[in-house]
């Protein structure tokens, strides 16, 4: 508690006061109750006297309400209640018996720090401290983009001068399949009354058998071991609930997905560190540096509780070998700590033959002392069969303690009755898998092709991908600095002059200027040619430029 | 608390800065002391040289066994031991059927409506597919269902609600589909409003007996703690503004921060529905507190006594009050019957709120199929009707045959005028009045009986003896069923 409260005041939330007392929660402090307590952990381990631990705490104290003091006159003062504030009991209360009393009083109340705080106005509720990092958050370029995009989208014959969305992973290239064996009808019976918040067994069913087609088969999927969700993004916010507290971290190898942030830290206050894949590495995760990354948040005082991995990788689009998959497991075992696999993409594969998609899942069972437990897998239904209206995604873990909380959590975040009605008829034929997963490569086999020879025509180089449906583009060539802020600069150009939107590196927190994310399956070969077009009219005016 | 109180003196200019450093250096000698002394014996230097910081110990003691989940899973991934739960689950294992299973155990735990699924079914075979598939220029296209679109659901939609909120609630109040959020269900909505309005450790007052989902939905991941407001059958279990008052005074004394007042109207489990004035109360007593108030109305619809329901946006509309600190929940799982679709709102007058709860839906949002089917179903104003009409008049019959059972057997039920359930005094069948008693009448009615209802320890009412039995779900044969096993149970217990 004594930490707790110097560290809450010298940050200067005024409501700390109130609620010192019971604030357990407060994620992030980490690293400033460190500095405070430095001074115990030499007494602690012996080296230093009691009494240096005692004077190093009572002079920051005292040097904290001096700046307090200080501070406090330059504030409007006027007489109010001290008696009434001292004790505390009703710091909001004074003074407000009725609104327009409230309004009139409004300046002349805020005397004490506790008055000014939000809560206390007479006039405004304020909401939740984290509703409102909440409503601050997420305006990144990703955001932007996409927002840009609704306003004004590109239509071939209706709209043909708005932007083009390349930001957004989705695929559209083969939902004529899937809506095909829509004509399955709805009955009422099974969709309005409550079934179980994680999935229909009979859903469930379907969906490890299409796991496991994903897979060659190689890999057998326990229905019973899958929890269904509304959608990946609930799906990776319960695993992180689970498998971390709030304040913990997850290593996050970046490049990464942009949404992962959001997911992770926004209700659950899990911490994501970053691990910078570099392109001399050609962007793979190298086990040396999530070593070195997590030796460094361990000395600062950050618990590690997994790590998080996309499988094919987002934003690069490559498949991970079976030895990568080995040595990040090792990794994990080595350091007791989970392992979140995103393999949400795990149909939407696009390399040639050898390409071949590896599960985690397959890994974990060849382990022979049956250390599966911190294997998770993340599955997203909509996504693989371009159906991501239908938000239903999946949890596939082999640890019985989350899957027991993640099937409680699902009444918070589940997947509505009809969807699943819906998926089942469109996917429960098993022919319709072989094909739909077969056809499905073609298409992006083809677009995927066309679209990187495109780029390549203008001179951009694309790292080699064979799965997901993005390609990582090169365009160090066209940014006039070297910067995030370069960057920015050329994703408005595209936005503004050659309408269409991507994803800039620095939301998938690439390090390294330069590099963009084309997601290709919103695109039909016709509008591959439009898209190379607006690019080239942006090469242009870069080069013009420079 | 402790330590901030003299600094606090310090603040307001009385103490000395002298005083307010020496009583944390005093603390802070204390727990050194106490740290040093506690401290475990030395291990050998050589052999382990990393771990003499505390953060290495903790991690590096458990490596060997098995990986952890985080501790704030395991209380959600133990077996619930309310009773709420427990009789749900017992339900599952042994449900009762007319015909197949004329022994197994009767639902009366869940609060959901059959009586009126001949006139859904009959509106979803004309026209579930054609709703779901149809887009504006008649032709079928898969993208406008198969692709995102914006996660607090589309105007259309949120149109639609609007109206159809304003319409059950006789029309009195009009709602604004920009205040709107459309949300996975009920559940959700409730679970994010806690989120925006209050941070990890806050409170919300809750009048009791109250729903048991809501200790689920707001604890399991906000951490927000529920305090309840304790009424009684005195008073037919409506909520006082002396009582609440009390319950916020006594929460501040214990260093809560309380932020906002949360209810439901028609009340759950008792079926109340709050009058004009106590809704006028609560928000005043709410606004003079700054406080949020939170009325959840997901039976707003299902209301069939002589009573008018009142929403509190109406209240917070007449002008006078200040509309921000109001926030209302709403759902068609109760009044539509239609819990699959796990559709719900959240109606708020706070811009923030609005925005943030937007945001959020990333996780809950109600798939686009969905939607589509709901815009058609809740723009169909002649079904619309149609289906309130009878949705009405069935629960009132339903409840009159059920009540009437249970007074011919000598049990009382509280009054009430809305909600799918009754709630039935049946002390008289307690061995002991308490809590024990209570629990072992629940344990006799499972076992027995063969009978699941939400005992009201459950509800955390603090009289022993109610129970919750939601009737809705009941064919009326089923009725004298339930009445003669209640009799063989009291005959039995009496011999």
């Amino acid at each position: 508690m004594t930490r707790t409260g110097i560290y809450r005041s010298r940050s200067g939330t005024p409501d700390s006061k109130t609620s010192a007392g019971n604030d357990g929660g407060g994620g992030g402090g980490g690293t400033t109750v460190m500095r405070v307590i430095v001074p115990l952990q030499g007494v602690v381990q012996g080296r230093g006297g009691l009494v240096l631990g005692s004077v190093i705490p009572c002079a920051f104290f005292y040097f904290l309400q001096f700046y307090l003091k200080r501070n406090r006159r330059d504030e409007p003062v006027s007489e109010s209640d001290p008696a009434n504030q001292d004790s505390g009991s009703y710091p909001e209360n004074s003074g407000s018996s009725s609104p327009t009393q409230s309004e009139l009083n409004g300046l002349s109340r805020s005397l004490s720090r506790v008055i000014i705080s939000p809560r206390s106005s007479g006039a405004h509720v304020s909401v939740s401290g984290r509703a409102n990092s909440i409503l601050k958050g997420g305006d990144t370029p990703y955001h932007v983009g996409l927002k840009r995009v609704a306003e004004d989208p590109y239509d071939e014959l209706g709209n043909p001068d708005g932007i083009i969305e390349l930001g957004l992973a989705q695929n559209k290239l083969s939902s004529d399949l899937v809506s095909d064996q829509n004509s399955i009808g709805l009955s009422l019976s099974g969709i309005a009354s409550y079934e179980p918040s994680d999935g229909l067994m009979e859903l469930k069913m379907v969906v490890a058998k299409l796991m496991s087609e994903a897979t060659k088969n190689s890999v057998c999927f326990d229905p019973s071991q899958l929890v269904l969700t509304s959608g990946a993004a609930s799906a990776i916010e319960i695993l992180s609930f689970c498998l971390a507290d709030s304040g913990n971290a997850f290593l996050v190898p970046t490049p990464c997905s942009p949404g992962f942030h959001v997911d992770v830290k926004w209700r659950n206050g899990v911490e994501i560190i970053h691990v910078p894949c570099r392109s001399s590495d050609n962007f793979n995760i190298s086990v040396t540096a999530l070593d070195r990354t997590f030796s460094q948040a361990k000395k600062r005082g950050v618990r590690i509780r997994g790590i998080i991995i996309s499988n094919p990788s987002n934003p690069m689009g490559r498949l991970l070998s079976r030895e990568n998959l080995y040595a990040l497991l090792d990794f994990a075992r080595e350091k007791n700590i989970h392992i979140i696999s995103n393999e949400i993409f795990a149909c939407s594969i696009h390399g040639d033959e050898e390409a071949e998609f590896v599960s985690i899942a397959e890994i974990a069972d060849t382990e022979e002392n049956l250390d599966k437990e911190r294997v998770h897998i993340v599955y997203d239904l909509s996504k693989d069969l371009s159906f991501p209206g239908l938000r239903a995604g999946a949890i596939y873990s082999f640890n019985e303690n989350v899957l027991a909380a993640s099937r409680k959590l699902t009444t918070l975040s589940p997947v509505s009755s009809p969807s699943q009605h819906l998926l089942m008829s469109a996917i429960s034929k098993p022919e319709f898998l072989q094909t739909y997963v077969k056809t499905n490569r073609q298409r992006l086999q083809r677009i995927y092709s066309e679209f990187v020879k495109g780029l390549k025509g203008l001179g951009i180089e694309c790292t080699r991908s064979n799965g997901g449906l993005f390609c990582w583009a090169d365009m160090r060539g066209l940014i006039s600095s070297y910067s995030e802020k370069g960057e920015i600069e050329l994703w408005n150009k595209f936005l503004d002059i050659g309408k269409f939107n991507v994803t800039p590196g620095s939301c998938c927190h690439c390090i390294e200027p330069g590099w963009f994310r084309f997601c290709f399956s919103n695109l039909s070969e016709k509008d591959v040619l439009v898209v190379m077009n607006r690019i080239r009219k942006v090469c242009v005016t870069c080069k013009s430029q420079n | 608390m402790r330590l901030i109180v003299p600094l606090r003196g310090v603040i307001q200019g009385r103490g000395g800065l002298f005083v307010g450093s020496l009583i944390p250096c005093c603390l802070f000698y204390f727990l050194q002391l106490y740290l040093k002394r506690r401290r475990p014996p030395p291990t050998d230097p050589t052999e382990l040289p990393r771990t003499s910081s505390r953060t290495n110990l903790f991690s590096r003691g458990n490596s060997i066994g098995r990986v952890r989940v985080s501790s704030r899973a395991v209380p959600v991934a133990k077996p619930s031991d309310s009773p709420y739960y427990i009789g749900l689950e017992r339900v599952k294992t042994d449900p009762y059927d007319r015909i197949k299973n004329t022994d197994g155990i009767i639902q009366l735990g869940l609060a959901e409506s059959t009586l009126c699924f001949d006139l859904l079914q009959r509106w979803m075979s004309e026209n579930l597919m054609e709703s779901m598939m149809q887009s504006d220029d008649g032709e079928f296209d898969i993208s406008s269902i198969a692709m995102y679109k914006p996660f607090e659901g589309l105007l259309e939609l949120r149109v639609a609600f609007a109206d159809f909120m304003s319409r059950i609630m006789g029309g009195n109040v009009s709602f604004d589909p920009s205040n709107m959020v459309i949300t996975a269900g009920g559940t959700p909505a409730i679970e994010v409003l806690a989120f925006c309005l209050a941070d990890h450790g806050n409170a919300f007052l809750i009048p009791t007996p109250y729903y048991p989902g809501f200790d689920r939905d707001i604890k399991f991941r906000t951490g927000v703690e529920l305090i309840p407001v304790h009424c009684r059958s005195s008073d037919n279990f409506t909520v006082t503004v002396s009582a609440l008052e009390q319950a916020l005074n006594q929460a501040r004394k214990r260093g809560s921060k309380v932020s906002g007042i949360l209810f439901s109207n028609p009340s759950n489990p008792v079926g109340n529905i709050l009058s004009r004035e106590t809704l006028q109360d609560i928000l005043r007593f709410a606004q003079e507190k700054n406080i949020h108030v939170i009325s959840d109305e997901i039976f707003a619809g299902s209301v069939y006594g002589d009573k008018e329901f009142v929403s509190m946006a109406e209240i917070a509309g007449s002008g006078e009050f200040d509309k921000s600190r109001v926030h209302i929940i709403y759902g068609l799982s109760k009044d539509l019957s239609i819990p699959g679709f796990r559709a719900g709102v959240i109606y708020s007058f706070h811009e923030d709120v609005v925005n943030a709860a937007k945001k959020l839906m990333r996780f809950s949002s109600v798939p686009v199929p969905v939607q589509r089917i709901l815009i058609s179903l809740l723009s169909d104003v002649r079904f619309i009707e149609e289906y309130m009409t009878a949705h009405r008049q069935r629960i009132r019959d339903k409840h009159i045959r059920f009540v009437e059972g249970l007074k011919q057997l000598g049990i009382p039920c509280a009054e009430s005028g809305g909600g799918l359930y009754c709630w039935v005094d049946m002390s008289s069948l307690l061995t002991s009045y308490s809590e024990k008693g209570e629990l072992e009448l629940f344990e006799k009615l499972l076992t027995v009986a063969k009978i699941n209802a939400t005992p009201g320890t459950a509800c955390y009412c603090i009289e022993p003896g109610w129970f919750r039995c939601c009737f809705t779900a009941l064919a009326d044969e089923d009725i004298p069923v339930i009445m003669e096993r209640i009799r063989q149970l009291r005959e039995s217990s009496r011999s």
